[in-house]
């Protein structure tokens, strides 16, 4: 029987209790901050029943969270609960969690005993100086009457469990000797420890590959069914909400704009931010907004990579022992033409990071070689470029960073910004400096007539654009954008897509887009290179890697990628990858 | 793992020494003339008739007109070879008596002094941390920086005044007058207890203000890591869990501290040892570089120096002990 045939079944069994677990009724969290008071959580109502699954879905900032770690009585210092009620029902009757207070003993055998909670960041929600063990074995004792013997024998099962190899071994590691995914699931390990009849999980697979990601929600889902626990689920990706729910409630600005079932939600939207959210979701078989004639595309290519190669670690050390040698870029060769978009996916890992800044030489290759053409129709050699050269190469090449936040010098004005590639140049000074920077602040959508603020006063997507108009300062002909949507709300990813298309056809640009998130290399690329530990495993036209791809490793990174449309699962039919 | 790692430090260690001796050997040369001369002054100041072939022979039997690296060889080789950290022209005594005298009252009050200062920061530090703005808060970050900002030497000065006034101790050193010769007795240890608070306060002062600062600003810091989320959702208690879990991580520059604090604590309270008259290492450093008493400021410049080796050695090793992190790195 598979897993929906389980899920089927089991709803059939609960269907008919109807008697919700948990409800959360009026709900209002408001924070008091140094200047004012900001509602949180307005009046949200919701309820959890047993085997079900609630998504909560919205942006970054919509309260989700909050109201997440509210359920365990969990607030942050400034914040009070400012009314409602959250009723928890068990065999006692039902107790308010909302009235608690931080130290009643009741609330403490809630937390973990009846609620679990799995979170979003895996690299830094378990302690770096205790083993796994020791954080599961003390959750266990918490809350069951257990001797330390059989604690550690419950906390090897419960990583067997998870999938965890080797539990035996591993239960005395340390988490920085796991992967992202090895230590979302001795997360869930704990928070499933005691056996709760709620799990919370927020965001948990945000941080995670998509193959990962699809690994991480099966376990969650086939133990949350076989456990027949109610979970609210926390995520901001639609194409997670349909694979899992099977209720969402669409959250914004601290309210609940819509509930439903997950069908209705995604098929018979009621409220225009549904509605949006939708549509602003990149979707897999969507294919680019304009298809050009690929006859355009060709000609000489801009760039020219072959056999490009980067070996860490072969160097021998001082005691005359030599590391492990780490192929990060394993002989990769591509082209890129005039006006055209190449995607490089893959995993953590995969060395696509590392490719990139090859491409920008301020990694030196071990071997291969570069070539770039200017627009003169004259070529060099890369990798011979002297320091003068390099540094005119990296005018023609520029780079677009990933993290809106850490990417501008808050100390500098967004004028500072923008222009500062223009002054390191020194091409241009004074008033035609300002006008310049006007022109890319206004190529990018950001009023010309703000340059004079400093980056915290914009928000991340209109940093971004910031970010942008930066490398376009220099004119150049190749942008590397490395995650440069990663960090965006979905519908601040569509519009910087958009924005990057529009100046691309405006400007002629190339670029080279390198991404964990194949919809968005869908939307935006012409050519995609599929990387994995190193090789690049499979290129092709975009329609091609995704309708039609021939290497298995394409074939399960494709098949797992979360489809947003319930009716259509994708993700819990994939293929594996076995290496 | 962690013996290898042992090893690896220990031979680092080598080359810093033989700088370290280098440095403190050119420290001692670095002012003009040596003891003779200093000496030769002072007994023309007070009238005394200085006999030239006397100073020639005492200049031949001390070496001093050999070249620099000669006198260094003989230095260096002698307390390699033989422990022998040569002569104080001043005291008249081999150095090495003379430092071992102070140098055990000074390791006992440094290493008093670094208890006091862990065991009142450290649960102040928590306590600022957690209950981050509020009037306890306040009250210790005033008297943590009154702490920082009142020289030693005031202090010294106060809390000898109060003594003496209020509780009619005698004033200054370790013992009392009655007991600095006697041998060890209850009495003369219940004597010392009495003395010792005095230079252990004034000492530790300004160092608990300073970690109290560097652990309420780490711990305020880790409070918000999701790791404390994920130990409150499992139903802990809220003083275990910012016990077990941030506290142990901040935890790391207290251990640090002593990399920095030992050294400090010997050689930096040279003015509270003068004020406080106490029989540490301080006040004779001073006395023998003020006289270019050569062999003995420079052993005490080394000693120092491997002293502060040793701690951050220490400090090391027990960061290690206590962060898998850098054990395994």
């Amino acid at each position: 029987m598979g897993i929906g045939g389980m899920v089927a079944k089991l709803k059939a069994d609960v269907a008919d209790t109807g008697e919700p677990l948990l409800e959360v009724k009026d709900l209002s969290i408001d924070f008091h901050l140094r200047t004012h008071i900001l509602h949180a959580v307005r009046n949200v109502s919701f309820a959890l029943e047993r085997g079900r699954t609630l998504c909560l879905v919205g942006e970054s900032g919509s309260g989700k969270s909050v109201t997440a770690r509210a359920l365990l009585g969990i607030v942050d210092r400034q914040g009070r609960i400012a009314g409602g009620r959250i009723l928890l029902h068990g065999d006692e009757g039902e107790v308010d969690i909302a009235q608690m207070t931080e130290r009643s003993s009741e609330l403490l055998r809630i937390r973990g005993g009846r609620i679990g909670l799995v979170f979003q960041e895996p690299m830094s929600s378990l302690s770096p100086v205790h083993t796994i063990g020791s954080q599961i074995i003390e959750a266990l004792r918490l809350h069951r009457r257990l001797d330390a013997r059989a604690a550690r024998a419950e906390t090897v099962e419960l990583l067997r469990q998870v999938e965890i190899r080797d539990p035996e071994t591993m239960v005395d590691r340390y988490t920085f000797e796991f992967s992202g995914g090895m230590r979302q699931r001795a997360m869930i390990a704990m928070a499933l420890a005691c056996d709760p009849d709620i799990l919370i999980a927020d965001e948990p697979t945000t941080a995670l590959d998509v193959t990962t990601q699809a690994e991480i929600l099966d376990l969650i889902k086939r133990l949350q069914v076989s456990r027949g626990m109610a979970m609210l689920l926390i995520t901001h990706d639609m194409g997670v909400v349909a694979e899992v729910a099977d209720d969402v409630a669409v959250m914004r600005y601290g309210r609940i704009v819509e509930t439903g079932s997950v069908d209705d939600v995604f098929h018979a939207a009621q409220h225009p931010y549904t509605s949006s959210l939708l549509s602003s979701t990149v979707r897999l078989e969507q294919p680019r907004a304009d298809i050009r004639d690929r006859a355009e595309a060709l000609g000489e290519p801009v760039l020219s990579v072959r056999s490009l190669t980067k070996v860490y670690g072969a160097v021998s050390g001082w005691f005359g022992k030599s590391g492990p040698a780490l192929t990060a870029v394993d002989d990769a060769s591509f082209d890129l033409h005039a006006g055209e978009n190449l995607g490089i996916v893959g995993e953590s890992g995969s060395g696509k990071t590392t490719l990139g800044r090859l491409i920008l030489r301020t990694v030196e290759p071990t071997s291969g070689s570069i070539t770039y053409r200017r627009k003169d129709g004259t070529s060099d050699d890369v990798l011979a470029l002297s320091k003068a050269g390099l540094k005119d190469y990296h005018r023609q090449v520029r780079l677009v960073f990933q993290d809106p936040f850490a990417s501008l010098n808050p100390r500098m004005t967004v004028k500072q910004i923008v222009g500062d590639p223009l002054v390191v140049a020194g091409t241009l000074r004074g008033a035609a400096l300002e006008h310049r920077v006007g022109e890319l602040l206004d190529l990018v959508g950001i009023d010309p007539r703000s340059m004079e603020r400093y980056p915290h006063a914009f928000s991340g997507g209109q940093r971004q654009r910031i970010g942008i108009a930066r490398a376009l300062a220099l004119d150049p002909s190749v942008l590397i954008a490395d995650e440069a949507t990663a960090a965006l709300d979905v519908s601040i990813r569509a519009q910087i897509l958009d924005l990057l298309l529009d100046i691309q056809k405006r400007l002629g640009l190339s670029f080279i887009f390198i991404s964990h998130d194949i919809s968005v290399v869908r939307y935006f690329c012409d050519h995609v290179a599929v990387m994995h530990r190193g090789r690049i495993v499979e290129m092709g036209t975009a329609e091609e890697i995704v309708n039609n791809p021939r290497e298995p490793y394409t074939q399960s990174l494709i098949s797992a990628v979360p489809n947003p449309d319930p009716r259509n699962k994708r993700m819990l039919h994939r293929t594996r990858f076995k290496s | 793992m962690m013996g290898r790692y042992i090893v690896k430090r220990l031979i680092y260690m080598v080359p810093t020494l033989i700088g370290m001796s280098i440095i403190a050997f050119l420290i001692i040369q670095l002012p003009p003339g040596d003891y003779l001369t200093s000496m030769i002054a002072r007994m023309t100041e007070s009238g005394e008739n200085v006999d030239p072939a006397q100073v020639a022979r005492l200049r031949e039997i001390y070496g001093l007109d050999d070249p620099v690296l000669i006198q260094y060889w003989k230095w260096i080789s002698g307390i390699l070879l033989r422990g022998d950290f040569g002569h104080s022209f001043e005291w008249n005594r081999p150095v090495s008596d003379l430092i071992w005298e102070r140098m055990g009252s000074t390791l006992a009050i440094s290493l008093a002094s670094l208890l006091f200062v862990w065991a009142v920061a450290l649960p102040i530090g928590i306590y600022s941390a957690v209950r981050r703005h509020s009037f306890g808060d306040y009250a210790f970050t005033f008297l943590g920086f009154l702490g920082l900002a009142i020289p030693n030497f005031i202090l010294a000065l106060t809390l000898m005044y109060v003594t003496y006034r209020y509780l009619g101790q005698s004033v200054g050193g370790l013992y009392s007058p009655q007991y600095v010769e006697a041998p060890w007795s209850w009495g003369k240890f219940v004597d010392l207890l009495s003395h010792l608070w005095i230079p252990i306060i004034v000492i530790g002062t300004s160092g608990t203000a300073a970690l109290i600062r560097i652990l309420r600003a780490n711990l305020t810091d880790e409070l918000n890591k999701p790791y404390v989320v994920t130990a409150k959702a499992k139903g802990l208690p809220e003083y275990k869990v910012v016990l077990k879990y941030p506290v142990r991580i901040a935890l790391n520059p207290f251990v640090s501290a002593i990399g920095w604090v030992l050294p400090e604590l010997i050689s930096g309270v040279t003015i509270t040892a003068i004020v406080l008259n106490l029989p540490t290492a301080g006040p004779l450093l001073l006395r023998a570089l003020v006289s270019q008493d050569m062999y003995l400021a420079g052993s005490f410049i080394l000693l120092m120096g491997v002293l502060t080796l040793i701690g951050m050695l220490v400090s090391d090793l027990l960061l290690a002990l206590l962060d898998p992190r850098i054990r395994f790195t």
